[in-house]
């Protein structure tokens, strides 16, 4: 019976954390644009702009090329689904979730490239040369993105012995580990891991209509249409999805565990809307204050997050005595 | 390290097996013969009793592993004067067996469909080629071993002088040979020295495991033959220069037993000679050149197969990646058994033997594909290939299924057995030493940048030559393979996806093999829906998260029902301003988009300019010069300058040195033969002396 019950509760916290997610990452979008504005000293838009605009385009039919194959028309979804497989992995205002047991961090990172790919395979589908210029560059950084990422799945699963997001946050919350070097260096790969994953300036620039500098933009310029608002919304999931990682790798402090009940699900949401707030205001300071670089100059970017990533485990090794042989 | 079951106990199942797989492989050489000599009409009727006596291999090694026990030896009529071979059946050949079988079948089965003149020309040499790599993958002495091996060589050597009238393929050719005798040149002496005096003229296994193992500076020459003999057939960097030549030489059939299965052989003598044959007390650095040997192929192989414009010099490429990896989880194995750590060994080996199971399905699976493609795109170059997803949609669906587990991504086959090898990078720096764990960091990080790199090749070879544009008239003319290439593509595409959702199992059926090298088996955490990397914490649930996939693209689909609208309209592509294409250009210029040197050319840039030597030399006119302007990209495989260049150039100079010997006078040429004599018989008493091999 308390199994079932348990049972319960976790699948209730799932759904409520799906729901959360898909209603919240369009609000995310709008913030950042509407704080960016502000920094700029514009009034900018509303922040529920975003969610506007992909009912808009979903009440458009799509045009698609006469080439474009049954691939291209599958991949917003397929894309979709893949991300939002990751969003559910990754915990946001509880723990102990039902996918508690699958929200491996390489998992997460796997079905993250396999929307990567979809997007880009799309990309080519049609036979137009910013569709191909967005899928190479995106493979690209990514070849430099992963490293740093996998880096820093090292380190954590040095400090907690698993590769499990769930359990590394349940023991970082605990305070356990302590405050480290090796969280912080790691912190700062993950940031740079994420603004590129995301497309965010200065690797990317999502408002950007240069072509030649477009890259994710690029990669989906032929869509239109309803399917246009379901790769939008899945480029917005993408980065709440991230925000909430960070938020879960380093900062898991006030997220609900299932011994607590249902009471401590209110103290869990705040603090996870006023991380996100936090993270989000950080990001839009962030780019406001840096312009977008040159794409040969992105790997030497992603390249800071491998050093961080490598120092990070380096200093774990030195400082924690696994270097004795210990263990 | 114990073993729970003897290698030398016998059993009934296992004996039957056993007896079965000899009358396969027996088979499997007449046929050669019987396709020799063959008229023309009678071949298919070869073709399709060799894909049955392969399928009736794979059932048996199948059922050898799920319901066999223990190993079993055969001595067969046959062998050097005064001996006889053996033929041993334990669970780590059968995983081999089972994976060259299926591979195997699949390749027997497309070849039923093949019209092209090579094709018809290394017929013969199919069925005798898979004869050979079961009889290396069976033996149970060193003679049997460097026989089967050899022949394996040999019979793969003329398919890939199969298309013998270009000069490319008489150089892949020569190169092949070469690195054939190379191998043989090595792996003999290793085994020599494995074995104890009393192994007798054929250097029977048991005899070696029987006898002390090798110590010293004999152990240490035995590590690095083995390394050279076998690394240099599997494609180990720095010796896989011929590999991305060689295999996309030959048919396409051939091509993908080359590259699923017989690397999987030079990986399972690796495997048996390190892990079985050498004994359990060997120190911890063995493990060590496995794995910078495999972080170097990962990383340059998945470079390559981005660099290159073959669609099956691209998957020879990738390949070597696959070969890196599974070395990787070798090395990390070897670690681990030596740091006395079987549960972390198991994870690393099981990762490897899964990884070389999965990478034998989907391996054969692209080059078939790829062979496919070539038949009706009528190329095998990117450049001229394109658009192929209209034309030959079965092809290409399986293609993309294949590249889901070329490309490493969950709920893939690949993603599976790299998560347990990655997995088990991460968990050995508890092993200890700074040496060790600085190794494992880069090994992580470097496996990551492969995986990356793989699914950008995967993503490169499918989007420009099945997605897109045609970029030739007879591309976009292309037909869907026929029935037995669809069978076979179908076949393997089902078996890779299978493989991907239910790692588990398969880990379950190799649990026998496991044991056999590293004393346990992945048992208690290899369960029906989940693989764990330790007993403690949670693991790899494909199901589950193909459920998650399934969920997710329900609810988008149910979205869009509620508040989208239906249908859609066509229209030409967009692409900023493209205007419709041309009546007398149906599909528009095809030059207009993304081509496999364009694709490449960020990381070549970022990647290849420093770990490929790639250099761009643009000579753009003036305005007004009515030249053409040109474009050439030049990239040098770092191996193959410092290791294959300088080894190419010390065979001249030997050669040049021998040529003069030839010219001596009759006094010289007789003291020269005296002088050897004499050298010989010094040998001879020095060793007697020594007393050793006893």
């Amino acid at each position: 019976m308390a199994g079932m019950i348990a049972f319960g509760v976790g699948l209730m916290a799932q759904i409520l954390h799906i729901a959360l997610m898909l209603a919240t990452a369009p609000v995310a979008i709008g913030f950042i644009r509407w704080l960016k504005a502000r920094l700029l000293g514009r009034i900018g838009p509303p922040i529920l702009q975003p969610w506007r605009d992909l009912l808009r385009l979903a009440r458009k039919q799509p045009v698609l090329a006469y080439n474009a194959s049954f691939l291209f028309r599958a991949a917003p979804v397929l894309g979709f689904a893949a991300t939002l497989a990751a969003a559910a992995l990754v915990p946001s205002f509880a723990l102990g979730m039902t996918t508690a047991q699958t929200s491996d961090l390489l998992v997460i990172a796997g079905l993250l490239g396999l929307a990567r790919c979809i997007l880009a395979l799309a990309g080519m589908d049609v036979g137009t040369a910013f569709g191909g210029i967005g899928a190479s560059r995106e493979m690209m950084f990514s070849a430099f993105a992963e490293p740093g990422l996998i880096l820093v799945i090292f380190t954590m699963a040095l400090l907690a012995g698993t590769t499990n997001l769930d359990a590394v946050a349940g023991l970082l919350r605990e305070g356990t580990l302590g405050l480290r070097v090796s969280l912080g260096l790691s912190l700062v790969a993950t940031c740079v891991i994420a603004i590129a994953e995301n497309g965010r300036i200065p690797v990317d620039n999502p408002a950007t209509h240069l072509e030649l500098t477009m890259v994710h933009e690029a990669m989906v310029l032929e869509y239109s249409g309803r399917d246009l608002a379901l790769i939008e919304a899945t480029a917005a999931l993408k980065l709440l999805l991230w925000l909430t990682l960070i938020a879960a790798m380093f900062c898991p402090f006030g997220m609900a565990v299932p011994d607590d009940g249902l009471l401590a699900w209110p103290m869990g949401l705040l603090t996870w809307v006023l991380k996100m707030a936090a993270l989000a205001s950080a990001l839009a300071c962030f780019e406001t204050g840096i312009a977008k670089m040159r794409v040969f100059r992105v790997p030497e970017f992603l390249g800071a997050a491998l050093l961080f990533g490598l120092l990070s485990a380096v200093f774990l090794f030195v400082s924690t005595g696994f270097a004795t042989g210990g263990g | 390290m114990v073993r729970d079951d003897p290698p030398t106990r016998s059993d009934a199942v296992t004996d039957l097996i056993l007896q079965g797989l000899t009358l396969v492989v027996s088979a499997l050489f007449v046929l050669g013969l019987l396709g020799a000599v063959a008229p023309s009409h009678a071949r298919g009727m070869v073709m399709a009793t060799t894909a049955a006596f392969c399928a009736a291999g794979a059932l048996a090694a199948f059922a050898g592993l799920a319901f066999g026990d223990g190993a079993t030896t055969l001595a067969l009529p046959l062998g050097p004067p005064g001996a006889s071979m053996l033929l041993t059946l334990d669970a780590l050949s059968g995983v081999f067996l089972l994976l060259l079988f299926i591979s195997a079948t699949a390749c027997a089965v497309y070849a039923l469909d093949a019209h092209e003149a090579e094709d018809t020309r290394a017929m013969p040499f199919f069925p005798v080629f898979i004869g050979a790599m079961a009889l290396a993958l069976l033996a149970g002495d060193g003679f049997t071993l460097v026989l089967g091996f050899e022949l394996m060589s040999l019979a793969s050597w003329a398919t890939v002088l199969a298309r013998h009238e270009e000069g490319a393929s008489r150089d892949a050719a020569l190169l092949y040979v070469g690195i054939a005798a190379f191998g043989a040149a090595c792996l003999i002496p290793a085994l020599v020295l494995l074995s104890p005096a009393n192994a007798g003229f054929t250097l029977s296994f048991a005899a070696m495991r029987a006898g002390l193992p090798p110590e010293g500076w004999r152990a240490t020459l035995v590590l690095a033959l083995v390394l050279l003999g076998a690394g240099s057939k599997a494609g180990l960097a720095p010796l896989h220069v011929w590999l991305p030549l060689a295999h996309p030489a030959a048919p396409s059939h051939l091509s993908a037993l080359m590259s699923g299965a017989m690397t999987k052989v030079a990986l399972y003598v690796i495997v048996r000679l390190l892990f079985d044959l050498a004994g359990p007390a060997q120190p911890m650095w063995w493990g060590v050149p496995l794995v910078l040997m495999g972080i170097a192929s990962a990383v340059l192989g998945a470079l390559r197969a981005n660099t290159e414009g073959d669609i099956k010099a691209i998957l020879a490429a990738s390949t070597v990646e696959n070969v890196g990896l599974i070395a990787i989880g070798v090395g990390v194995a070897l670690i681990a058994r030596a740091a006395d750590q079987p549960t972390l060994a198991a994870l690393a080996l099981g990762g490897a033997l899964l990884h070389a199971l999965n990478h034998g399905v989907f391996k054969s699976l692209m080059f078939l594909g790829a062979g496919s493609a070539q038949h009706g795109g009528g190329s095998r170059e990117l450049v001229r290939l394109g658009g192929l997803i209209h034309t030959m949609p079965v092809t290409t669906a399986c293609v993309l299924a294949g590249g889901l587990a070329l490309a490493a991504l969950p709920p893939g086959s690949g993603f599976a057995s790299e998560w347990m090898i990655l997995q088990s990078v991460l968990a050995a720096p508890r092993i200890g030493g700074l040496g060790l764990q600085i190794l494992c960091a880069v090994a992580a990080c470097l496996i990551a940048m492969s995986a990356a790199l793989a699914a950008a090749a995967a993503v490169r070879l499918i989007g420009v030559a099945f997605l897109g544009r045609p970029r030739t008239p007879l591309g976009s003319a292309a037909e869907e393979a026929g029935g037995p290439v669809r069978a076979a593509l179908i076949g393997l595409a089902g078996l890779s996806l299978l493989l991907g959702l239910l790692p588990g199992p398969v880990l379950q059926l190799i649990a026998p093999a496991l044991r056999l090298a590293v004393g346990t088996g992945m048992t208690d955490r290899a369960g029906a829906f989940a693989v764990t990397a330790s007993s403690a914490s949670p693991g790899y649930a494909a199901p589950a998260i193909v459920v998650l996939l399934g969920l997710g693209a329900a609810l988008a689909l149910l979205a869009l029902r509620r508040w989208a609208v239906r249908g859609h309209r066509r229209g030409p592509a967009w692409a900023c301003g493209f205007a419709a294409a041309p009546a007398w250009l149906p599909f528009g210029d095809p030059l207009t988009q993304y081509g496999g040197a364009s694709f490449a050319q960020p990381l070549r840039r970022a990647l290849g300019a420093s770990l490929l030597a790639a250099r761009e030399r643009v000579d753009m006119p003036r305005p007004g010069e009515t030249r053409a302007g040109s474009f050439s990209v030049s990239l040098r495989d770092p191996a193959s300058v410092y290791v294959f260049a300088p080894l190419a150039r010390l065979r001249g100079t030997l050669a040049r040195f021998f040529d003069g010997i030839q010219f001596l006078t009759i006094r010289q040429t007789l003291s020269l033969m005296f002088a050897v004599l004499i050298l010989f018989l010094v040998i001879i008493a020095a060793v007697e002396a020594s007393g050793w091999p006893a």
